[in-house]
């Protein structure tokens, strides 16, 4: 009994960690309809950012929660200029190519940034400094709860109450749905679309940042590879919940994260990595807009 | 839209770049093909000697090649400083692999048939190696793996040699100490089903410790560039064993640490040479310590060699040697000892001194190789205290 | 919209079906002249560009397959590298568990490879080609990924150690005889009429669909045989470098065949066969860079080129144009009569 709630700790907490990289996947996805690839490695700059300013500073000397907000303004900021000019320079020309050009382009950024990342930061694993160390563990029995994770948990759901209220209830959030609707109309309309994707991108960049150094600090080991598979399986959860619903891409990431743990801990863990992608074929089989996704009509 | 000729202009332009790229290839291929087998060593008998080194610069593994590229850098020139081999200097050509078992096979080629390499020094990883071993048997060119451990590498022919352990020796050490030193009859493994290094180390030890009357009370895996192991932690948790044999790499292992702690599991872990970097202390901070692994040598070793080693490597790197670097180190100097000892630098002469090679007194310990062409040494196991790794016994082969 | 108005006109110099088999002597013609060089590139050629060749071959193989399925039909496949293992392990069992090295083994060997991939690419078609959109591309990815994960669970073939002693059975004649045999099939397939039902689907699903097209079976249709021809690749692959190993074919390995089938132009034969010969000399050439630097840039080189490439010129080097089409006028004529008439 302890053991299912542990395991059920573990993948809450895990599923926590895809949640915070899909909320920025789903935002590009939704608006743009663009698989935005360099997104794991936006994540990855954004731990990287994240670790040269707490070395800079020595910020691993004193922890304290401060440093921790320092640090996590910090990596958004930089994950947000990054995002901004991956968007003005790589995909903005492309805006009235076909599909196909604009998804190699992201693949191409983002292999650019894994290995321009490993020649820049070196290919070994860097420690991640521990900025913030909140008080020992949780301790029930034999359960624990880590409150890093709880933490992580806890940020991930008001990140998404905050896109929520990005969304539905400020203009920005108005005209990303237009654009998101019609791009062509929304533009006709007067509403700034290149301006509007420009945000959108930010916004969704600066999650990714701030992902970035929290799983920095939750698995202390970064390197420049790492944001490969966490991307996938954050694009998988996206899917999941339902592509552009910020709630759908929360509630994907954690029942991926339990879904993997439950796997790992009950059958066999050496089919993890595959589990993501067999859901997503069965997600795409059975119910293709996802589970909270809205059906469109394509129209000619 | 373009007007037709400007736009067949700029496409014949197009067509003209292309060939212009494929025209050194073109050319380069009219040489006469050099008789490889007669070995291109004696056809410079002045200038530098070359050595070939293949490894993986960059991709996944690349923080291993590196590693391991720095080792058999420093040695090369160290043994140029003082005064090279048969008075003539060492000249290191190394090429990158990307972690690829066929780019590794073009890599040793071009090395072989193009730059006219004497030995080949290479991979990191058996996978490479496996990939390796048959050109440079077939061109026979002697080839020396750093850290290549399983054990048909070696098999490829009778010009392919090793300087580090081989799985079901390093298996069986960590087998034997935990039977024999700890004293304890039940143990877990998590493996890197990734990495073949890993799951070889994996299967001898439970080979091995079965035999002597222990039980594996589960074997669970986790995949290479994983972060979150607590799933199969948790599950092991549920059979308390009284270790965990964990033979993965450094890059991993830290963390697998820290979540057995933090999951409240109290047994030590146990690993293997993959272990040997300052990054494992440094990742897995308190957590790893009391831990366990089984290595080439231990850097407390107050013998010159290594103290040298580990001075002279901090002053070029920064960094303190891991075990790849010093395995790197180790085959360099192997190699130049043996053409030393070769009566002329024909590529059979330099493989016979090298499979003559006995108690070469390296940084990983005394070497001898074998009639399998394997490095007989003994292994140390070590216990992590602090950020320092204790000595604890010596396991003879 | 002057995207979608060039490939159009493009629709009409893929005329009509080729009166039979008019032009199979030129392919017969090839298959001859690659056995008759094979004796002397096997013997003559230095080891080190003979290999270098061997793997231009094999590159041109899987980049024309995929060019069917990214180029001709408008999808976007990145798990080409994964049908191109399932055909490489299933050709290097067979040969190594039968100990069969005859010519006959071989072929039957590398065919049950390629029978493989194409049932892999059956079951993975099937469900994800009915989905618009770029799904196809991360299924496809996931594929690769699944693969690489189940192999790893195979202790018959090695798992993460791989697989040993795969007997050399690769010659030039074999690499090229494949060449030949792949491209005369892709340019039968692109030039009948299931090819323009291919192509109708690229421009425009709906308006195929209405045509009559029957989009997901002329998708699955391109999807498999290209898998086929991968799996043959990778038959040809195993028995080349005599090892396999699950690594080998990770998404860097799809994605160097991406953009072999970008640089030469979606859509090109001729134009993914020129890509792939360059970029295999190319990454070898690089060799020198990286000797006096000290430092791999080519992979960063890569990925800056195929962004590069698709903000300048996003058709690829040929765009959907073949090698014939740059000929003077007179060679054209010679060659390819009718397509020299209809650009006039």
């Amino acid at each position: 009994m302890i053991e299912l709630i542990q395991h059920l700790v573990n993948g809450l907490s895990l599923g926590a960690i895809y949640a915070l990289i899909a909320l920025g996947y789903t935002m590009v996805f939704g608006v743009l309809q663009l698989i935005n690839f360099a997104h794991g490695d936006v994540y990855m700059l954004g731990a990287f950012i994240g670790l040269y300013v707490s070395r800079h500073f020595a910020l691993g000397d004193h922890p304290s929660l401060g440093n921790l907000i320092g640090v996590l303004v910090c990596a958004m900021i930089g994950c947000a200029i990054v995002g901004f000019l991956i968007e003005r320079m790589a995909y903005r020309p492309l805006r009235k190519s076909s599909r196909i050009n604009v998804l190699i382009t992201a693949v191409g950024v983002s292999l650019f940034l894994e290995f321009s990342g490993q020649l820049l930061f070196g290919s070994d694993p860097k420690f991640f400094p521990q900025i913030y160390k909140p008080e020992g563990d949780w301790t029930l029995g034999a359960l624990v709860i880590n409150p890093l994770q709880v933490m992580v948990l806890g940020i991930s759901l008001t990140l998404m109450a905050l896109l929520q209220f990005v969304i539905f209830k400020t203009r920005l959030g108005r005209a990303m749905r237009a654009v998101s609707f019609n791009h062509d109309l929304a533009s006709l309309m007067g509403i700034p679309t290149d301006r509007v994707i420009s945000y959108t991108f930010m916004l969704g960049s600066a999650l990714a940042g701030a992902a970035g150094v929290l799983v920095g600090l939750t698995y202390p080991k970064i390197e420049p590879l790492m944001g490969v598979m966490p991307g996938l399986k954050a694009f998988v959860a996206a899917v999941l919940g339902g592509v552009g619903n910020v709630v759908g891409a929360v509630v994907g990431a954690i029942t991926l994260g339990l879904a993997e743990e439950f796997l790992v801990g009950y059958w066999s863990p050496n089919y993890r990595d595959a589990l993501a992608f067999a859901i997503l074929i069965l997600i795409l089989l059975f119910k293709p807009t996802g589970l909270f996704g809205a059906k469109r009509t394509e129209k000619v | 839209m373009h007007s037709p000729v400007a736009f067949k202009f700029t496409n014949s332009l197009l067509i003209a770049t292309l060939f212009l790229g494929l025209s050194p290839i073109g050319c380069k291929k009219k040489q006469v093909p050099q008789d490889t087998a007669s070995g291109s060593a004696q056809t410079t008998s002045v200038g530098p000697i070359k050595i070939g080194e293949v490894g993986s610069m960059t991709g996944s593994e690349a923080t291993f090649g590196t590693s391991t590229h720095n080792g058999i850098d420093l040695a090369i020139r160290q043994i140029n400083a003082a005064g090279g081999v048969h008075g003539r200097m060492l000249e290191l050509i190394s090429l990158d692999d990307q972690g690829k078992p066929e780019e590794a096979a073009t890599a040793v080629t071009k090395l072989i048939t193009q730059n006219g390499v004497t030995a080949i020094l290479g991979e990191v990883a058996s996978s490479r190696s496996l990939a390796m071993a048959p050109i440079a048997q077939t061109h026979k060119v002697p080839m020396i793996t750093p850290s290549s451990t399983n054990p048909k590498v070696t098999e490829q022919g009778d010009f392919i040699f090793r300087v580090c352990f081989i799985d079901p020796f390093q298996g069986t050490v960590m087998a034997k100490f935990a039977l024999e030193t700890l004293k304890i009859k039940k143990v877990a493994i998590l493996r890197d089903i990734k990495n073949d290094y890993s799951v070889g180390l994996a299967n001898y030890f439970a080979e091995t410790f079965k035999k002597g009357g222990g039980e594996i009370v589960m074997d669970q895996s986790y995949g290479a560039g994983d972060i979150d192991f607590k799933s199969q932690l948790t599950s092991i948790r549920t059979k308390t064993p009284e270790a965990i044999f964990v033979p993965g790499y450094y890059t991993e292992v830290g963390l697998i640490a820290r979540q057995a702690r933090e999951l409240g599991i109290k047994a030590p872990l146990m690993g293997g040479d993959g272990w040997d970097s300052p990054k494992l202390a440094e990742i897995g901070g308190k957590a790893i310590e009391g831990s366990y692994f089984s290595n080439h040598y231990s850097s407390e070793d107050q013998s010159p060699e290594i103290q040298t080693f580990i001075g002279k490597f901090k002053e070029a790197y920064g960094v303190v040697p891991d075990g790849l670097s010093a395995m790197g180190y180790d085959a360099a100097r192997v190699l130049a000892d043996a053409m030393t000892r070769a009566p002329s630098l024909d590529p059979q002469a330099i493989r016979d001194a090298i499979a003559a090679t006995k108690d070469f007194a390296g940084v990983t310990g005394k070497i001898t190789i074998d009639s399998n062409r394997n490095a007989v040494k003994a292994a140390v196991v070590l216990k992590v205290v602090g950020t320092q790794y204790k000595y604890q016994t010596t396991i003879q082969p | 919209m002057t995207q979608k108005n060039e490939p159009l006109k493009n629709l009409s110099t893929h005329r009509e079906p080729r009166s039979g088999l008019r032009t199979l002597w030129v392919w017969l013609a090839s298959l001859a002249l690659v056995w008759a060089l094979d004796f002397w590139v096997t013997d003559q050629l230095d080891a080190y560009f003979f290999t270098i060749l061997m793997y231009a071959g094999i590159n041109i193989t899987l980049a024309v397959s995929l060019n069917l399925v990214n180029g001709f039909t408008g999808q976007f496949s990145m798990g080409h590298a994964g049908f191109m293992s399932v055909g490489g392990y299933v050709a290097a069992y067979l040969s190594t568990r039968y100990q069969a090295e005859t010519p006959l083994a071989f072929v039957t060997a590398l065919v049950s490879g390629g029978l493989a991939a194409a049932g892999a690419g059956y079951i993975v078609g099937l469900p994800s080609l009915r989905l618009k959109g770029d799904y196809l591309a991360i299924v496809t990815l996931g594929f690769g990924e699944i693969i690489r994960v189940v192999l790893l669970n195979i202790d018959a073939v090695g798992g993460a150690r791989g697989m040993t002693n795969i007997p050399p059975l690769t010659t030039f004649g074999w690499v090229y005889s494949v060449v030949v045999v792949t491209v005369f099939s892709a340019w039968r397939l692109v030039n009948s009429s299931h090819g323009r039902a291919l192509l109708s689907v690229r421009e425009d699903e709906i308006a195929a669909e209405a045509m009559g097209v029957n989009i997901t079976r002329a998708k699955l249709r391109a999807f498999v045989i290209a898998a086929f021809f991968a799996g043959i690749a990778g038959g040809l692959f195993g028995h080349y470098l005599r090892y396999l190993n699950p690594a080998t074919f990770d998404f860097n390995r799809s994605f160097e065949i991406i953009i072999m089938v970008v640089l030469g132009g979606m859509g090109s034969i001729t134009g993914s066969v020129v890509a792939a010969l360059f970029l295999s000399g190319i990454r070898e050439a690089l060799r020198p860079l990286q000797e006096i630097t000290k430092i791999d840039f080519r992979m960063v080189i890569y990925s800056l080129m195929l962004i590069i490439l698709m903000l300048t010129r996003p058709n690829g080097l040929f765009g959907t144009r073949e090698l014939s089409e740059f000929l003077p006028a007179w060679l054209r004529d010679r060659l390819d009569p009718k397509a020299s008439r209809k650009s006039t």
